[in-house]
């Protein structure tokens, strides 16, 4: 049985959206020239600035297009649906956020995505545009961590990004912007739920098999495995699972400041987030930790897959600063 | 030894693309048991791309500007793991074959090396993996002494030997012993291309 989905041909879904997001936010985005596939915000690059270009495959929207903005990241290279971009879109779109400062990529660590910015990397610097490269890595439940290279990165993308295009609006160099995007990354934790698959509108079935009854905690926003499959239990006691984990490996002191997301995988509701936020800011104030902002609701999706994710930014004074920065993007400002 | 020419050359990626578009469902049934069942889709879209972008060449174009015209329209045209692999893959075959006029039916061995070094530089899987690298390993190791005939003996007996293998590389990395028992759906479609490429270039 086929899903359903309010879609014309699934081929062409990628592109629709784009069309009618250009159509929503003229006032914020544009198309990059000579391409379908990059989005450039209006305000965002200038002279001296570093350039900042995420990207990565569709269907976890509002990331990565709605993350482009003032403020915020300058450019997002837009792939097929769970599928990486080819280099073109990164590399037709690198002139255009070049400020004379180089430009800086980040996206998830997936082979992918890994494999085709690097060649886009490499072709800017060919054309002697200096690229670094930040991978996140925010998914304490897809590797130990010991093995952090091999972690993946979800919602947590939201404030790792945040920091480096404040980062860069502030003005900050190539080296500073990078050093602040590392840093970022290495202090932001997440670990995700998921209740029911999701279905690519080209395939429009289940791209993998969870029980009526189960979920899973842990899984990836591809429906990579998580950590244990098992029946559906209470908001308290998933949250306890998702925050047990993030405490343990973030190791904040009491009086350390912290900022969360309560995001949803794409079908959960408002009320469950709010429901689960509930607990995480319960278990934080237990520990003595004080939540300098919470942000709730879509953030990084994954089709229509039912779930919810927890991500907490292990803030110092430099992340409060940038996280507090005002954006403006077409999917999310900060005033 | 027979010489080939650059049309040649171009008739083999034709070949390859005509291989892709008959198996496409295939490649995709065989995907669709450890990936997400796109497979044979996106190989069939890259080598027609670099079918169309060959079509408009000029006919005095070296081999090595032919390879090289594929790879970036294999590239541009799909993305994805598949684009970057196999567009870096004849990216080097290219490198090997720069500044010749032709080439001979003895070249087989340089070029599946030099694909086979490509995606094992791009990709930085290893052997044992469950990727494509499987077949595209054992396929260079036997066309150095027994040339094309050679490599498409190596490569049906390694692609069959992916079964074996737990996926630790990719999308299907996530079905742990899962993914024991299935044949790797880039391991198959390496298979047909060295197939095709051998029935023009041989």
């Amino acid at each position: 049985m086929k899903t359903k989905k309010i879609i014309n041909d699934g081929a062409d879904a990628v592109d629709e959206m784009l069309d009618g997001i250009l159509l929503a936010h003229g006032d914020v985005l544009r198309r990059a020239e000579g391409s379908g596939r990059a989005i450039i915000a209006r305000d965002g690059p200038r002279s001296g600035k570093v350039g900042l270009m995420i990207g990565g495959g569709s269907g976890h929207e509002p990331t990565f297009v709605g993350f482009v903005g003032k403020g915020l990241a300058d450019a997002a290279a837009i792939g097929n649906v769970f599928a990486s971009p080819p280099p073109d879109p990164a590399i037709e779109s690198v002139n255009e956020i070049d400020g004379g400062a180089g430009v800086l990529f980040m996206y998830g660590n997936y082979a992918g995505d890994v494999m085709n910015f690097d060649m886009a990397a490499e072709m800017a610097a060919m054309d002697d545009i200096e690229v670094r490269t930040v991978l996140t890595t925010d998914d304490v439940a897809s590797a130990p961590r010991d093995e952090i290279e091999k972690r993946r990165g979800v919602a947590g993308n939201f404030f790792i990004f945040k920091a480096a295009g404040a980062a860069a609006d502030e003005m900050m160099t190539l080296d500073e912007v990078e050093r602040v995007a590392r840093h970022a990354n290495a202090r932001t934790y997440t670990m995700g739920v998921a209740l029911s698959p999701c279905s690519l509108p080209q395939t429009r079935t289940f791209n993998f098999e969870l029980g009526p009854d189960e979920m899973e905690i842990g899984m990836g926003i591809h429906g990579e495995p998580g950590i244990e499959r098992g029946p559906l239990q209470s908001a308290d006691d998933i949250t306890d699972q998702i925050m047990d984990r993030i405490l343990e490996e973030m190791g904040a002191a009491k009086g350390d400041r912290v900022a969360v997301l309560v995001n949803s995988l794409g079908s959960t509701p408002l009320m469950e987030l709010y429901i689960m936020n509930r607990r995480v800011q319960a278990r934080l104030a237990q520990a003595g930790i004080e939540t300098h902002a919470t942000w709730v609701g879509n953030y990084c999706t994954s089709l229509e897959m039912a779930g919810a994710s927890v991500t907490v930014m292990h803030l110092d004074d430099e992340l409060t600063r940038l996280i507090d920065r005002p954006c403006h993007c077409a999917m999310f400002r900060v005033i | 030894m027979g010489t080939l020419t650059s049309a040649d050359l171009i008739a083999a990626l034709g070949a390859v693309a005509d291989s892709m578009d008959e198996n496409r469902d295939a490649l995709c049934a065989l995907d669709g048991e450890i990936g997400d069942g796109d497979h044979g889709v996106a190989m069939a879209l890259g080598f027609n791309a670099a079918r169309d972008a060959l079509s408009g060449l000029a006919g005095d174009a070296p081999p090595t500007a032919v390879l090289n015209t594929a790879a970036k329209a294999f590239l541009s045209g799909v993305g994805a793991s598949c684009g970057p692999l196999y567009a870096t893959a004849m990216m080097r075959a290219a490198a090997a074959v720069k500044s010749r006029d032709d080439l001979t039916t003895d070249d087989g061995p340089a070029l599946i090396a030099a694909m086979a070094e490509g995606i094992a530089h791009r990709g930085k899987a290893s052997v044992g993996d469950k990727t494509m690298l499987d077949v595209w390993h054992p396929a260079a190791e036997a066309a150095a002494t027994g040339g094309w005939p050679a490599a498409i003996e190596a490569a049906e007996a390694a692609a069959e030997h992916t079964k074996t293998m737990q996926a630790r590389m990719g999308r299907a990395a996530r079905l742990g012993e899962r993914s024991l028992g299935h044949i790797d759906p880039g391991a198959a479609s390496a298979v047909l291309v060295i197939k095709a490429l051998a029935s023009r270039l041989g």
